[in-house]
């Protein structure tokens, strides 16, 4: 297609706007901010943490910031909870507050507050896993005088707020111009949290500068992809580019083209292949309660901004969409599965099982040709399931640590099992759950997803994630036997003893993970009732 | 059905898990105790229920079912059929044997007793839960959940070679196990919504479909029991493991595969078990030859047990795909029978190694003259291995062949080199090792000890009893196995001789 054409397209679009002579009179988009307050609340606190920066003295910042933000957060699922019975778009059209967001808004607090508590149990005392001034040179004479004052980067806090604030807006976000607002919200704060480690300074912003690259050039296809279907709906509004679909009758490459760079923004954010590359690499780099913040929170947040892209906006179009989603969930599941067996690093190895489970969340929404209700109630549930194990098993890969801080490499985790047997056993339980073994509320989420793959006709991809599951649980189990059935080295790694911000973190963990093992039915029947999407 | 009798003596096991696992690490005997002490409750506890078990009652009884996932049709429902009744019991009597013979061995693990007696309580429950469940994701839970204490018993001794074999076995069972949860969420879809077992077998399905899900069940199985050549990870896992968790592994554990070809493939995809059954028979023949023929060349004594078990198990799926009532009647006879007969060779094995610290066969030698206690008690569980009329397997060997022969005739008759090949590996492996000069190394060996003839005097019996009085048993099984028999929709060939033989020629399949 030559650019004439696809300009001459862009103009025939914007032709009926020209040919008005009076603009038509701009309304005043009715706000219904109780619907936003979750947003409101976390944004909100999230500014009034830049200004405890900026005039509590030092010696009190980070447990007013950590009292703030968890207060914050909790204020914010309190409101989500009491927004259950709404299902209303507003602001003008912008944001969607319907089941499904309100769901994800949930999760996504949930998870972050167990972040969170990481977050709080690492941003200071000897054992912080963020640098004293990020600022500094790694290495250099400011770095040590930085460490030596004992300076603490709470700015952390207010950051990881202001990313919530975007995974909370990316999946309610109603039309394009919104959606990238949320995700540049979302993806900003993270940029700079990667690069903040307080060891491995180099790795870290090297992660920080791999990510924020990568972000960068997803982003540019996120708003080319936008300009091309403005071009094709002449509006950037999901129910205005749903109405466009239907009333046409033969397939654009305008909107062909726009959806799938549309596409590989979400898909990058999600880590789904082949736009996983940045995932390891990040995930190792950053300080590891960021991890936990990124491999729960943006996927949550990224796959529900996907479901509704789709679903809402291009489910007219869910039969040119559905092969290219059943090729990137099979390539996904096989990346994470296979390339995750080689891997020697703890928190490498939980990046490729993060692709792996995109991959398999994938199998639901593959496995939907018109938007069934079931494709989507079986990923949000998934979506739960998977943030609490996250979070949980990163948890336990902070505590593990030698001289150098946390002990990564897989061969330091040899024995674990005889010297500490509770963090090992729990960690096994993680893993077990990560695997889909019963009693875990992973083998609910698995049946899930491919329950609904199969009834949308998609039997092939739960073979293939089946075969992925087995091959993650090599891996898996591989990390069991290390534990438990080697003897420790002399100079083995040590368990820090875990402070009450961590134990909180692990046991909300724990405990979501084998309550929804044994008894899922509660969450089901709210992730049934949470969709479908309002339209 | 008032009182819950199959959710309670699952619960027993269970809750002495909880208790075993609270105990200090410095009381071993009392964890061995208590450990005793619960199967025992276990085993009574069945006694009392199997007893009231009305043979020509409903195919179910003790039924009970509760609502668990109704997002999913998943019910918490138990039941058992005759079949399922009998394997339970040979289950919970195993059970306090096992944990007896293994008082002194699980001293030697790598971690402290209660856990290694906490594992293998644990397990009681879960296999309960396996031959009592209704619905067939419970089944699926209990079927997965039995890997993950299994694998640790396997592991126990903390070799390297242990590890290894630990690995393996998870690795077959949860690649058997991934494939059947793809089959189980298909059977939901197709079967329309339901997991319950009595709502699926009358369930329509498609042919196609029925062959695919057929083979998702049937590889879980397969790797389970394991038919040939999804055998290799049982000779690994037999020796690695503590004596005590190989008997479990392959009295126990293995007849899942082999019950779950009867219940649950046969059951409910009969026109695909038609379909597949000339593969099935091939594979399950090769396996009775391919079995005795390697565990005619094994020198550890547990592999080669794990060999004669590969081919015991190829005579029992040709069993249960012969489709005539002596056949899957034997069939089921011989799993209980193999869990008896196999579990008093390895516990004698397991009181040679605990004696000599070797499983090599050629380590042994003339055991008869310092040991007779135990070279008689090895005798008559080698017999038994070797189907020798007057005990247990001959009995149900002899219906596997004879229910296989009236209808294919052969592969009975190449499965019937299976029996010659059997007197050879065992003949010469009680030859090895307890006849001729006393070998330097055994040389002033104790005989069995009190704990030991208790271990192995039940064992003795009930061999010796099911040899000569195989029908209680017969008799709870045939109404399952003829229902079975009608769900496949197959009636036993009528017999070629004249017609007033006919009644004398079933083993009571219509009785």
């Amino acid at each position: 297609m030559s650019l004439a054409t696809v300009m001459g397209q862009l103009t025939a679009g914007l032709a009926p706007r020209a040919a008005d002579n009076t603009p038509p009179p701009f309304p005043t988009p009715h706000i219904d901010y109780r619907a936003l307050l979750p947003m409101l609340i976390v944004g909100g606190v999230a500014a009034v943490g830049v200004l405890v920066e900026a005039l509590v003295p030092r010696a009190r910042r980070a447990i007013t910031q950590t009292v703030l933000s968890l207060a914050g957060l909790v204020a914010a699922l309190i409101a989500v909870v009491s927004n259950t019975s709404i299902r209303n778009i507003t602001a003008g059209g912008a944001i969607s507050v319907d089941g499904p967001t309100l769901f994800i808004q949930g999760t996504v607090i949930a998870v972050s507050i167990g972040a969170m508590l990481l977050i709080a149990d690492r941003s200071f005392g000897r054992d912080a896993d963020f640098a004293a001034q990020a600022a500094d040179v790694p290495g250099s004479a400011a770095e040590q005088a930085s460490v030596r004052a004992g300076f603490v980067h709470t700015e952390v806090f207010p950051l990881t707020l202001f990313a919530v604030t975007g995974m909370l807006l990316f999946p309610a976000a109603n039309d394009l111009i919104t959606m990238f607002v949320g995700l540049e919200v979302l993806s900003l704060p993270l940029y700079l949290l990667v690069g903040m480690a307080r060891r491995r300074r180099l790795l870290s912003q090297e992660a920080a500068v791999k990510y924020f690259l990568l972000g960068a050039f997803s982003s540019a296809f996120f708003v080319y992809g936008m300009a091309l279907v403005y071009g094709y709906a002449n509006s950037v509004k999901f129910s205005d580019i749903a109405t466009a679909l239907s009333a046409s009758t033969h397939g654009d490459p305008l909107l062909i083209v726009g959806l799938a760079l549309l596409g590989i923004a979400l898909i990058f954010k999600l880590s789904g292949a082949p736009f996983h590359w940045w995932t390891p690499d990040v995930y190792q780099g950053a300080p590891t309660p960021i991890t936990a913040f990124m491999a729960s929170g943006t996927k949550i947040a990224a796959f529900g901004a996907l479901l509704r892209v789709l679903f809402v906006a291009f489910g007219g179009l869910s039969w040119d969409w559905r092969p290219v989603i059943w090729g990137v969930a099979i390539v996904t599941m096989v990346v994470g599965a296979v390339v995750g067996v080689t891997q020697t690093d703890v928190k490498r190895l939980l990046a490729y099982s993060s692709i792996a489970h995109a991959g398999f969340l994938l199998t639901a929404v593959g496995g939907a040709t018109v938007a069934t209700a079931d494709s989507e109630s079986s990923v949000l549930f998934y979506l739960v399931a998977y943030g609490f194990m996250t979070i949980g098993a990163f948890a336990i890969v902070m505590l593990v640590r030698d001289a150098d801080g946390e002990a990564n490499h897989l061969s330091r985790w040899v024995g674990l099992g005889r010297r500490s047997p509770l963090i090992a056993g729990i960690f096994a339980f993680f893993l077990l759950a990560f695997a889909g073994l019963p009693p875990t509320s992973g083998l609910w989420a698995k049946v899930a997803v491919f329950k609904a793959a199969y009834e949308g006709g998609a039997a092939p991809l739960v073979i293939v994630g089946m075969l992925a599951s087995a091959v993650t649980a090599y891996y898996y189990v591989r990390i069991i036997v290390l534990m438990f059935f080697q003897e420790p080295a002399v100079d083995g790694p040590t368990v820090a003893a875990p402070t009450v911000f961590t134990s909180a973190a692990v046991v909300i963990g724990v405990a979501a993970t084998l309550v929804l093992g044994i008894a899922p039915q509660p969450l089901l029947d709210l992730a049934g009732k949470a969709v479908p999407f309002l339209r | 059905m008032s009182f819950p009798w199959l959710t309670v003596i699952g619960a027993i096991p269970l809750a002495g898990t909880a208790v075993i696992a609270a105990l200090p690490n410095d009381k071993p005997k009392l964890a061995k105790q208590t450990a005793l002490g619960t199967t025992l409750v276990t085993l009574v506890l069945t006694i009392a229920m199997a007893v009231q078990f009305a043979p020509h009652g409903d195919r179910f009884q003790f039924t009970q079912t509760v609502s668990w996932i109704p997002a999913f049709g998943v019910n918490y429902a138990l039941g058992v059929d005759g079949i399922a009744l009998v394997l339970l019991l040979m289950t919970v009597v195993l059970w306090p044997i096992v944990i007896l013979a293994s008082w002194d061995e699980c001293e030697n693990t790598k971690r402290s007793v209660k856990t290694f007696l906490a594992l293998m309580v644990s397990m009681e429950t879960v296999l309960i839960g396996v031959f009592a469940s209704t619905d067939i994701f419970l089944f699926y839970v209990c079927f997965e959940a039995m890997l993950i204490p299994m694998y640790f018993i396997i592991g126990a001794a903390g070799t390297p070679k242990s590890s290894y074999a630990s690995m393996k076995f998870l690795l077959y069972s949860l690649l058997g196990g991934l494939l059947m949860l793809a089959a189980v969420i298909a059977l939901y879809v197709v079967g329309g919504h339901s997991f319950l077992y009595t709502a699926l077998e009358h369930a329509h399905m498609p042919v196609n479909d029925q062959r695919w899900l057929f083979l998702g069940f049937f590889f879980a199985f397969a790797v389970k029991a394991p038919l040939w050549p999804f055998h290799t990870w049982l000779p690994d896992s037999a020796a690695e493991s503590p004596v005590g968790g190989t008997v479990l592994l392959v009295g126990v554990l293995d007849k899942v595969g082999t019950f779950g070809f009867l219940r649950y493939c046969l059951g409910l995809f009969p026109e695909a078990s038609h379909w597949f059954t000339p593969v099935v028979l091939v594979l399950a023949v090769v396996g009775v030859i391919y079995g005795a023929l390697q565990a005619i060349g094994q020198k550890d004594l547990l592999r080669l047990i794990a060999y004669v078990s590969v081919s015991h198990f190829g005579l029992i799926t040709l069993g249960v795909f012969a489709f005539t009532s002596q056949g899957q009647s034997g069939a089921t006879l011989y799993m209980v029978n193999h869990g008896f007969s196999t579990g008093a060779l390895l516990m004698v094995i397991g009181f040679m190694i605990a004696r000599r610290r070797s499983r090599g066969i050629n380590d042994f030698g003339g055991m008869q003259k310092v040991a007779p206690v135990l070279a008689g008690t090895f005798l008559v569980a080698c017999l038994s291995g070797l189907a020798l009329p007057g005990l247990n397997t001959f009995v149900s060997e002899f219906l596997v062949l004879v229910g296989t022969f009236t209808r294919y005739k052969v592969a009975a008759g190449i499965a019937t080199i299976g029996i010659i090949l059997a007197s050879i590996y065992m003949l010469v492996l009680y030859q090895r090792t307890m006849t001729g000069p006393v070998a330097p190394s055994v040389d002033g060996t104790t005989d069995l000890s009190l704990r030991e003839k208790l271990v192995i005097a039940p064992m003795v019996a009930i061999i010796v009893f099911l040899g000569f009085y195989p029908r209680p048993i017969l008799d709870v099984i045939n109404p399952a196995v003829s229902a079975t028999l009608q769900q496949t929709g197959n009636s036993d060939p009528p017999p070629v001789v004249p017609a007033n033989a006919a009644s004398t020629n079933t083993a009571g399949g219509s009785s």
